[in-house]
């Protein structure tokens, strides 16, 4: 149960609007803030001082730093990241992460700071629209420009973050607001007007769901985000299980149903399980659940699962014949559609169909798995370090990743066993995510072990944040998969363009001096009978590890979809 | 197909709203034909009109974005033929026009109206679908049009039984 009564503040108080920013955030239980102060934000900084047994500011290197924290601490926690940054380059600084927490649904309340009221549009120092700038990329945003308007504003900003298809909201605060007085009362919004944001579940669509799924020969589920977000990952595991169908998971499905599970098939889409992506051409009945056929999972729209019917739960009306037209859509929150949709749904078990999976499962690991994973001679591969993670953390660790192969291989070969465990970047494939968002996810989650593998050219877009992680001691464990290239773009480069490699080789520097300049322990390894004692030290290191393993320098991540084909026509090699 | 529809979407009144709505359309590559926004019956409720030419696939899609906005009510599209629609042009022309019988045969011809006549020039009001405005346009241009200006689409929807419900989901918020 919500604490609701005892946080809403019902008498008012006399107080400041700055001072007012700092009760709402106490008011809807905010326990970190990410940010970084400056001109424009200087009042509510100011009373932050006197809220730090209650509030913990966490203060990066830099405001992108800050928002990818927060974006971390959300996926780790469920909760909303809270991100405070002060007016022009501060608030323009966020924008990379707004926008990825908006593409993957991360509830955010986002604090800029602004010039006074009576200089808006005067061009004033570190004056920015950033109303306009965020508007595209925001659920909701607001500026506020009168103290007596913060209570209100906050109480929808974080009703709108977390509601529904989470996002994030950005709250614009004019310097004068942060000073000006106001009688402080806060009560939590439960309802706006104009916003629906949960459909009402019609149980006729899941009828006919159910009818279609009871019909089916050879069913196939694909699972997104949103069984995590909707906190239905035991509803969902009830659901497969009565009906026995194979389910395949997006890049943010991930993590939602343990690994292991026997109906679990792997990942869908570019780099996706060979099954998953063969099959997707031969199931009768596609049930897609709280995903939204990201071009990455599709694949060319034109030859995607035409001989099946469709059947899609999601909690957003727009997604639904967004990409893929679907024959019965079933609105709502998936922790309900599931629910009432496996009452319908008759036991069964689609034993043959599930070993086609099992078939193609077996040429994968013949073709690709077993070279990646236990090969004798040769570079380290990406695969080898992953396997070494996951003998140390058996399952329980969180997953951090940035973007590019190295994220694509962590995600295929790390064993999970509890959800909210693998946060990346998933639509927005922001590069320099993974380092911030690690140490976000270790302050939500201190007693997990938080695991952040990035790769050399990710990691030098936002390393400045070693400087957070030394100074919180967050005991986050970093991996360096150094291939001394931008490996994706260069593996298009190898395959698409004639091998010309346009920019992508990198003079790296030394990352262990780097992380010792920091005051974190670091090795590198580039021999493999060196690996798995170097892994063992670092997830036994108590406080925070870099370690650093050269891997081959031209390795390339198999399967893989090229761009623009069909997922039939998925590769091994 | 492309063609035109007409986006009606009823609103909360608030700062930048319409900016959260167009960077829709610019998301989108789409073109706003025409715009128009305005209070409606209901009270405090807003509603844009916006012309866009697009296929029936995309304006779908499109209509379920804008409503997703939290202070969107309802968005939805029409084609020409389920809209009685108006757009109103204002045409400032040179007094030389005036001679003879010519003005008052235009406005008879055109259904238009003089709003204003001044020593140099006169204003001349006509209110139609985009094609008749422009009919009238390209008729006075030879005889010296100084200004010419012709507003948004205002449209209201035919089917009444549509108009009902919508009315019944906006207010039941």
């Amino acid at each position: 149960m919500e604490s609701v009564l005892t946080q809403t503040v019902a008498t008012s108080i006399r107080t400041t609007g700055a001072d007012a920013v700092l009760k709402a955030l106490v008011a809807e239980e905010t326990e970190f803030i990410f940010g970084y102060p400056g001109g424009a934000i200087m009042p509510v900084y100011d009373a932050l001082y006197y809220y730090q047994d209650q509030l913990h500011h966490v203060l990066t290197r830099h405001e992108q730093g800050a928002i990818h924290a927060a974006q971390g601490y959300a996926r780790a926690t469920g909760k909303v990241g809270v991100v405070i940054a002060t007016s022009g380059p501060g608030a323009t600084n966020l924008i990379t992460g707004i926008a990825d927490a908006m593409i993957d649904s991360t509830p955010l309340v986002c604090i800029t700071g602004q010039v006074a009221v009576h200089l808006l549009g005067s061009d004033a120092f570190q004056e920015t629209d950033i109303m306009s700038i965020s508007m595209p990329v925001t659920k909701w945003n607001i500026q506020v420009t009168k103290a007596e308007d913060l209570p209100g504003a906050f109480a929808r900003a974080f009703y709108i973050a977390k509601s529904g298809r989470p996002g994030p909201v950005l709250i614009d605060i004019t310097k004068n607001a942060q000073f000006a007085e106001l009688d402080f009362a806060y009560e939590k919004c439960r309802e706006i007007r104009s916003y629906k944001p949960v459909p009402r579940l019609n149980l006729e669509q899941v009828k006919k769901a159910a009818d279609l799924i009871n019909g089916a020969q050879r069913p196939f589920i694909l699972f997104g985000q949103g069984v995590i977000l909707g906190k239905a990952e035991s509803e969902f595991k009830a659901f497969i299980e009565k009906t026995g169908i194979p389910s395949a998971w997006t890049l943010l499905g991930l993590s939602a149903l343990p690994t292991d599970h026997p109906l679990n098939v792997g990942m869908l889409g570019m780099h996706g399980n060979y099954g998953p992506n063969k099959l997707t051409a031969e199931c009768d009945l596609l049930i897609a659940v709280g995903m939204r056929f990201d071009d990455r999972v599709t694949g060319d729209l034109k030859t995607y699962a035409k001989q099946a019917k469709v059947i899609h739960l999601d909690i957003d009306p727009a997604e639904i014949n967004k990409n893929v037209k679907v024959d019965v859509p079933i609105l709502g929150d998936c922790r309900e559609s599931l629910f009432e949709l496996t009452k319908l749904v008759r036991i069964n078990s689609h034993a043959q169909w599930l070993e086609r999976f099992r078939e193609h499962d077996e040429m994968e690991r013949v073709q690709v798995i077993e070279p990646e994973m236990n090969p004798t001679e040769g570079d380290i591969t990406m695969a080898e370090v992953i396997d070494r993670v996951n003998r140390e953390a058996k399952g329980d660790a969180i997953l951090v990743t940035d973007v590019g192969q190295h994220q694509m291989v962590a995600c295929r070969y790390t064993e999970f066993k509890k959800s909210k465990s693998n946060i990346t970047s998933g639509g927005l494939g922001t590069m320099g995510f993974c380092l911030p968002a690690a140490l976000g996810a270790k302050l939500g989650a201190p007693d997990r072990e938080v695991v952040a593998v990035i790769g050399d050219g990710s990691f030098q877009m936002t390393l400045q944040e070693l400087g957070t992680i030394y100074q919180t001691q967050a005991a986050v464990k970093i991996i360096i998969l150094n291939n001394s290239f931008l490996g994706m773009v260069r593996q298009w480069q190898e395959l698409f363009f004639d091998n010309r490699y346009s920019s992508t080789e990198l003079e790296n520097p030394d990352f262990v001096t780097i992380a010792k300049g920091y005051g974190i322990v670091g090795r590198s390894v580039s021999e493999r009978e060196d690996l798995a004692a170097a892994v063992k030290e670092m997830m036994e290191h108590e406080g925070s590890y870099l370690l650093e393993v050269m891997v081959g320098k031209e390795d390339n991540v198999f399967p893989m979809v090229p761009s623009g084909t069909s997922v039939s026509d998925v590769r091994l090699s | 197909m492309e063609q035109a529809f007409t986006l009606s979407i009823f609103t909360e009144n608030s700062i930048g709203l319409l900016n959260r709505i167009t960077s829709i359309l610019t998301k989108r590559h789409l073109n706003i034909m025409s715009l128009n926004t305005s209070e409606s019956e209901l009270p405090g409720i807003y509603r844009f009109t916006i012309v866009v030419n697009t296929t029936k696939e995309k304006v779908k899609n499109l209509v379920l974005q804008i409503e997703k906005q939290v202070e969107v009510l309802k968005a939805v599209y029409h084609t020409d033929e389920e809209t009685v629609f108006q757009e109103i042009a204002l045409y400032k022309v040179s007094r030389s026009i005036s001679d003879g019988d010519l003005v008052e045969k235009l406005i008879r011809d055109n259904h238009a109206r003089i709003l204003s006549v001044e020593a140099e020039f006169m204003i001349i009001e006509k209110t139609g679908h985009k094609s008749e405005t422009q009919e009238l346009l390209n008729f006075l241009t030879p005889y010296g049009v100084i200004e010419f200006v012709r507003s948004g689409r205002v449209s209201v929807i035919k089917p009444e039984k549509e108009m009902n419900d919508l009315r019944k989901q906006i207010t039941n918020f």
